[in-house]
This record gives C-alpha cells, structure tokens and sequence, in this order.
C-alpha cells in the first residue's frame, strides 16, 4: 500500500513538473503574473510529492518489503538499519530517485529562498528546472520505476553488495548527487538568461552561490568516495583514473572553472558569454557522468547496444537539453557585450588562465575517457586508457595551474605589474624552495615527484597566507578577523589545494610496501617499522563471517599501534571484502592487510607505510570548507537588498 | 568506482592481489615487475591493473611477466610479449603510435588553441573603449540603483 502512495506520488509528481515547465514560460513571455507566480508552488509541490515517494522507498527498505522487486534484489533482513536505507540508493532505481529528488529540492530552494529574483527571471529559472525534472521523471517512470511489484514475495532478499555496506560509501552518493543536481541551477539560470537575453552583475551574483554550493558537495562526494577506495579496496589506492571517477571529476573541474569566471562577470561585466558557455557545460558533465555511469558504454559498446534503453534515454536528454541551450547560445551569445576594459596583466588575466587551464585539462580528462569508445567505433580496436596516460597528460596542467594562482590571487584588477606583485610573494617562493630542498634532503631515491609537488603544495599553501594578509592592508590581526567571509574562503580553498599537492605527492613517491607470509607470532622489519603478526581469530558479524587478525606495530622497542585488519566473507552473496586496519597519523598511516591462510602455514600479509596520506582528504576538506565560507558570505546573504534574512546559503542542507 | 565493484563482486577469490608466492627472490627484478605491472591491465575487471586485480587471469599474467624478466627480456620486450598474448586492451598507456598522436597531442593542441583564443581575447579588452554610453541603455533608473546597491554590499 506505501509502495503504491510512493509511485502514484511520483507520477503526480511527473504532471506537476509538466506544469511547472509549461505555464511559468508561458507566463514569463507574456506578462501574465498569475501565470508567473504559478512556479512557486509548483516548484515546492513537485518537492513535496517526490519526498513522499522517496519517504514510501524507503519505509519499503527499512521494513524489508520484499514483495517490491527492488528491495528484494538489493537488501536482506540481517543488515544493519544504516545500510538498509543507504541500499534505498544503493541502486539503479533508488538512485535515479534521490537524483530527482535532489532536482526538486533545489527547485524549492530558488522558489523558497530567491525572494530577490525579479519575477520573469524566476519564472523561467524554474520552468527550465521542471522541464529537466520532467525528463528524469520520465526516465524513472518509463525505465528505472523502483516500485515494480514481485507476484510472491521471495522470503529474503539478496542483499546489499557488501562493499557498499560501508558508512564512507553510504554517503558518497548523496552528496555526488548534490553535486552533480545543484549544477543544474547554474544550468538553468544560464539558458534563463539567454532566453531573457541579457547577462549581468547581479545574474552572476545569484548564480555563483548554486554553483559554489553545488562545488562544495562535488568536493566532499569525491573525497569521500577516494577516502572510500583508500580503505576498502585493500591497496590504499585513492584514485585510479576509473571512467566512473572522471565523470564525477569532469564537472568539478568545470565547476570550479565557473566559480572563477563568474566572479569577473560579477565585478567586471565580462567574459559573460564564456560563462554561460561553462554553466551549460559543467550540467552537461554532470549528464554525461550519468550517462556513462548508468549506460554501461564504457565496458563495451557491444554491451550498451545489448540493452540501450537506459542509455538512449539518457543520451536523448543529454541531446534534447545541452543542444537546446547550445542552439540557444549561438543564437544569443553575440547580445552579451563585454562592459570592462583591463590589461592582458591583471585579475581578470589570471581568471582568463585559470579558465583556460581547467578547461584544458577537463577536456584532457574527456578525451582519454571516451578515447577507447572512439577507438572501438572507429577503427575497431579495443585498446584501454588508464593512470599512466592520465597521469602523463594531466599533471602539466596542475602543476602550471599551482605555480601562477598564488600570483593570479593577489594582482590586481584591470591592470597589474608582475613585478610588485612578485614582491610580498618572495616570502612564500622561499618557503617554497627550503620546503623543496628539505623533501630533497630526505627522499632516498630524489624523486622528482616528491620535491615538485611539495614545493608546489608550500607555494600554494604560503600563497594563501600572503593573500590574506594583504587584505588586511599590513593593519594587523584586528583588520583580519573582519575581512570579508569570501577572502577568507578564497584562502582556505587555495591551501587545502596546497595541502592535497602535497599529499598526493609525498604519498606516491614515498610509499613503502610489503608482501609476505607472516606466521603467527613472528615479527618482521618494514620501513623502520617493526610488525608483529599476534593471532588470528574466527569471527561471526551480525551478516559476514569474519577473520579477524590481531597485529602488533613497535617502533624503537616501544608500541606504536595495535591493529586487527579483517577478512570477511558476505553470507548471502558469497563475497568477500578487506578490511584493512589503519593507524592514522598526521606524517604516515600505517595500513595492514591480512590475506589468506598459506599451504605451508603462516598468513599472507600486506603491509603499508603511506606518508602524509590524510593530507589528501584534509585538503579535499579545506576545499569544501573554503566554499562553505565563501557560501556564508555578507553579500551572498543580503544579495540585492533583501528584506527579509533569506538563508540562500543554506538551500541544500 | 561502481565498476572496481563489480569486478570484485564476479571475482570471488583471494583477497589480495600480489600473493607472496609470486614475489621474485631478486628485488631489482621485482621492483620492474610491479613497475610494468601498474600499466598492464586485468582482461577480465573493470579499470584495474594486473597488480591490483585478484583474478586468477592476473595472476597468470604477473607470472608470465615475471617468467620474461627472469628469462632476460628488458622492460619493452616483457611488454611486448604480453600484448603480444592478450592484445593492446591490457595496455593502460596506448601506444602512441598511428591514431592514438591524436590522443597524446588534443591536450597539449586544446591548451594552444586555448591560450590564442584567450589572449585575443584579452587584447580586445585591452584595446576596447568603455561603452559607458551603452550602458546607460540598457539599465533604467531603477535596476541601476538596485545593482549600486549589489555591488555596495
């Protein structure tokens, strides 16, 4: 019965959406404010009718409802409660459902909280937003419908896959989807504002809190699902250049793009066409990930043609809503002129770069994803891109990109000489230097790797120290703690970006690895570290069967951890996870893994030292929490003398 | 991601990829083994390499690797003897050779066009006259107050 409220919520939900794409564009482009004002609670009751539905999948979950097909493929009644409502998205169906529920609720958001947006412009924000809701109701109802009744409900269920029962990947979603969803608001405000023809200071200033907050959720979706892979998978991986990581990374690339070129839209009145351009696109990213991820195409396209309804719906939503604003653009885009005048050496200069710069490389990103679907279509060749070519083509972008944003951080607008710009710089370049020569110092074997990005991570880092206290005017700490919210933003952001550089490659370079069979009760040497293979115990979790090992870590005859890394094995779908232990430290983790029983006796043991490890995700953190700050900014909360204290901030939480 | 987990998920087997057995007793040898392993792909799984995989196909390939180094072969021989085998889809890194130029040069060619297209712009504005007439136009009275007062806050 609660199944059935859900779907019929959904398909009320698909009609209110129809009307929500219809009547405020209708409205908008004659003037008829009942029509306008329609969108509003149109927006708000799409929101509420998909709640209820997403809220009837769920009770479906958690009461283990198995005579819904999608509850008995993807939960089991032995699963603990958190994992049961993390597997409402723990699929196809779900998943699709969260999406649309996360488009409707940034459609209530601007319908709640925009209160500022002039009446015609929020009327077609929001039918451009419905009319994207309609397409993915559509999708869900006419393919992916996750009520489906099963005649005879099975006893139990098939469980979730186990390495989805797993906290850091329980919320890895949501928040790729907050990411992925919010970019569509900047999607929508573009082709608004190219249906209204005109582009401004105060439309980027309405657009860039949806695209921050949007950039914001990206970076903690992605750092959770990295962190994820780092102690899941039983390697410490923490990126592999995957398609399905790319197309999350795509759209923060673009995202990030367009964080940066709205400002000079907000400050300058340029690049006005560009950043239209770069909201299209980043929502276009985001559709594409969906379509890769959701199609099957990049495991073969022999597999998507063997079931391309999912796929070719997709596509033809990709087609239908990036053609349509692209044809739009061209039409369009000649109206926006330019209004600000500065000299190739300015701010604007270096937003211009940095555009260019994570264009290029989201394109480089692109083409080696999609290359060996080119490739096997074109020519008939199955060949595979992966880390090494990634790795090779990618890096030189980030690392032109780290050495001129402490520069581009702080020139000034309009025009800017390098040279005075260089100066109060010299501090950081110097930290920079000793920092390389340290790392140079201590590495074994001068890998180059280690001492570039350390130096770059330094530059980065001390950059944002020198911007920051050039905004206080060299008045002190009392002009610090009042700057505005956004420089401190702009700051923390930039760091965390030093503090991941420097992460990533200290972790890569001085990485220590060991494999060996370990008996119990015998210890052996890694990197300085000396590991004691304690016991090895069976034991039974509430729907794994566990073996647990108990593992001794001593440095200078003192103990430094005792850990207790995991084999399980999932009872219902026979499979079997690592859980490796890991004793985290600022400077090293130490990451054991425990493998199987050996013929001779004796375990296999893999164990790891992994330098400056956390600092990646410390970064990713700082990032997002640079965002929030910019988020929480005066100006975003006051936008355009707003009467009453709209929280725009907050819309998504 | 989603991908790494179904190839672990079709692949119940041991859990861990390099197994102790495998490891070769010289460690310059087997330093070049994992080095050419991070480039080689598992046929079977989804985006893994050969030294992180646990299918048994990847673990034939690490030994057959290991076999060639031991046999003598350099690095490019034991690479060649391999794609040889299983054909260019184990190779992480295309070759560049043929049409894969284009995939090792659209980057670097994108960041050129990139940078033209970008400082031809730059040098418009930096030659443009203030349309302050313009602007005047396209504003009234009204959304000009509105926006000082934006741009006040």
């Amino acid at each position: 019965m609660i199944a059935e409220i859900g779907h019929f919520a959904l398909i009320l939900a698909f009609a209110v959406a129809i009307f929500q794409m219809i009547v405020p564009m209708i409205g908008a482009t004659k003037g008829w404010s009942g029509w306008i004002d329609s969108a509003r609670p149109a927006a708000i009751a799409q929101f509420g009718l998909i709640a209820v539905s997403f809220a009837a999948l769920t009770v479906a979950f958690v009461t283990s409802d198995f005579s819904l097909k999608l509850v008995y493929e993807n939960s089991h009644t032995a699963k603990p409660l958190i994992y049961k409502i993390s597997g409402v998205w723990g699929n196809h169906e779900g998943s699709m459902l969260l999406w649309v529920l996360i488009l409707a609720l940034f459609g209530a958001a601007a319908a709640v909280f925009d209160a500022n947006l002039p009446p015609s412009l929020r009327a077609r924000v929001l039918s451009v937003q419905g009319a994207i809701g309609v397409a993915f109701l559509a999708f869900i109802l006419f393919t992916s419908n996750p009520f489906w009744r099963l005649e005879n409900a099975p006893f139990n269920g098939r469980d979730l896959n186990p390495l989805l029962q797993d906290p850091g990947l329980a919320f890895h979603p949501p928040f790729l989807y907050l990411g992925y969803v919010g970019l569509s608001m900047a999607f929508s405000f573009a082709v608004a504002a190219l249906i209204e023809g005109r582009v401004d200071a105060a439309w980027a200033r309405w657009v860039r809190p949806w695209t921050l907050a949007a950039w914001v959720f990206l970076t903690i979706g992605i750092a959770l699902g990295s962190w994820w892979a780092y102690y899941e998978l039983g390697w410490g991986g923490f990126w592999f250049w995957d398609p399905v990581e790319n197309a999350s990374f795509m759209p923060w690339l673009i995202a990030a793009a367009l964080l940066h070129s709205a400002i000079v839209v907000e400050k300058r009145e340029v690049l006005k066409s560009w950043t239209i351009l770069l909201a299209i696109m980043a929502f276009a990213f985001s559709l594409i990930g969906t379509f890769i991820v959701r199609s099957g195409i990049i495991t073969s396209v022999h597999s998507f043609a063997s079931d391309p309804e999912r796929g070719v719906f997709i596509l033809a939503i990709l087609g239908v809503f990036v053609g349509g604003a692209l044809v739009l653009y061209t039409i369009r885009a000649t109206s926006m002129q330019a209004k600000g005048v500065f000299a190739p050496v300015s701010r604007e200069g270096g937003l211009v770069l940095n555009n260019i710069l994570l264009a290029v490389s989201c394109f480089v990103v692109f083409i080696g994803t999609v290359w060996p679907l080119i490739a096997e279509m074109l020519w008939d060749r199955k060949l595979s891109v992966g880390p090494p070519f990634f790795e090779k083509a990618f890096t030189p972008f980030m690392i032109v990109t780290a050495i001129v944003l402490p520069l581009g951080a702080i020139i000034p607008w309009k025009r800017g000489q390098l040279r005075r710009v260089a100066a109060p710089l010299r501090g950081a370049l110097l930290f920079a230097a000793a920092i390389m020569a340290l790392v140079f110092a201590i590495s074994t074997g001068h890998s180059a790797l280690a001492v570039i990005g350390a130096g770059l991570g330094a530059w980065l880092i001390a950059g944002s120290v020198v911007d920051l206290w050039l905004r206080t005017g060299n008045s002190g700490w009392s002009r610090l703690r009042r700057l505005p919210r956004a420089d401190w933003g702009k700051a923390v952001s930039h760091g965390g970006l030093g503090v991941t550089f420097i992460g990533v490659s200290l972790l890569m370079a001085w990485q220590v690895e060991d494999i060996r069979v370990a008996q119990v009760g015998q210890g052996f040497d890694v990197a300085g570290y000396h590991i004691t293979l304690e016991d090895v115990q069976e034991r039974p979790g509430p729907n794994y069967d566990a073996t647990v090992a108990t593992m001794r870590v001593d440095k200078d005859g003192r103990q430094v951890a005792l850990l207790h890394p995991e084999k399980r094995v999932y009872t219902v779908q026979g499979m079997p996870t690592t859980e490796a232990a890991i004793q985290n430290g600022f400077f090293r983790d130490i990451y054991l893994v425990i493998g199987d029983p050996q013929q001779g006796g004796g375990w296999a043991v893999r164990s790891y030292i992994k330098p400056f490890a956390n600092w990646i995700w410390l970064g990713c953190a700082l990032m997002a929490l640079g965002g929030m700050i910019s988020l929480s900014d005066r100006r975003y909360r006051v936008a355009a003398g707003a009467r009453q204290p709209a929280p725009l901030a907050q819309p998504a939480e | 991601m989603r991908y790494l987990l179904l190839c672990l998920m079709l692949l119940a087997g041991p859990a861990l990829a390099v197994q102790p057995d495998e490891v070769l007793s010289d460690p310059a040898l087997e330093a070049r083994a994992r080095d050419i392993s991070k480039i080689l792909r598992c046929p079977v799984c989804q985006g893994e390499t050969i030294d992180e995989s646990n299918a048994p196909i990847s673990r034939d390939l690490r030994l057959y690797l290991r076999e060639r180094l031991v046999a003598g072969d350099s690095d490019d021989q034991a690479v060649d003897a391999v794609v040889d085998r299983f054909g260019e889809y184990v190779l992480f890194e295309p070759r560049a050779k043929g049409i894969n130029w284009l995939l090792y040069l659209a980057g670097p060619l994108m960041a050129l066009l990139g940078v033209v297209i970008g400082w031809q712009f730059i040098r418009s504005r930096a030659i443009a006259e203030q349309p302050a007439a313009q602007q005047a136009e396209t504003l009234t009275d009204d959304e000009k107050a509105r926006l000082d007062r934006i741009m006040r806050d």
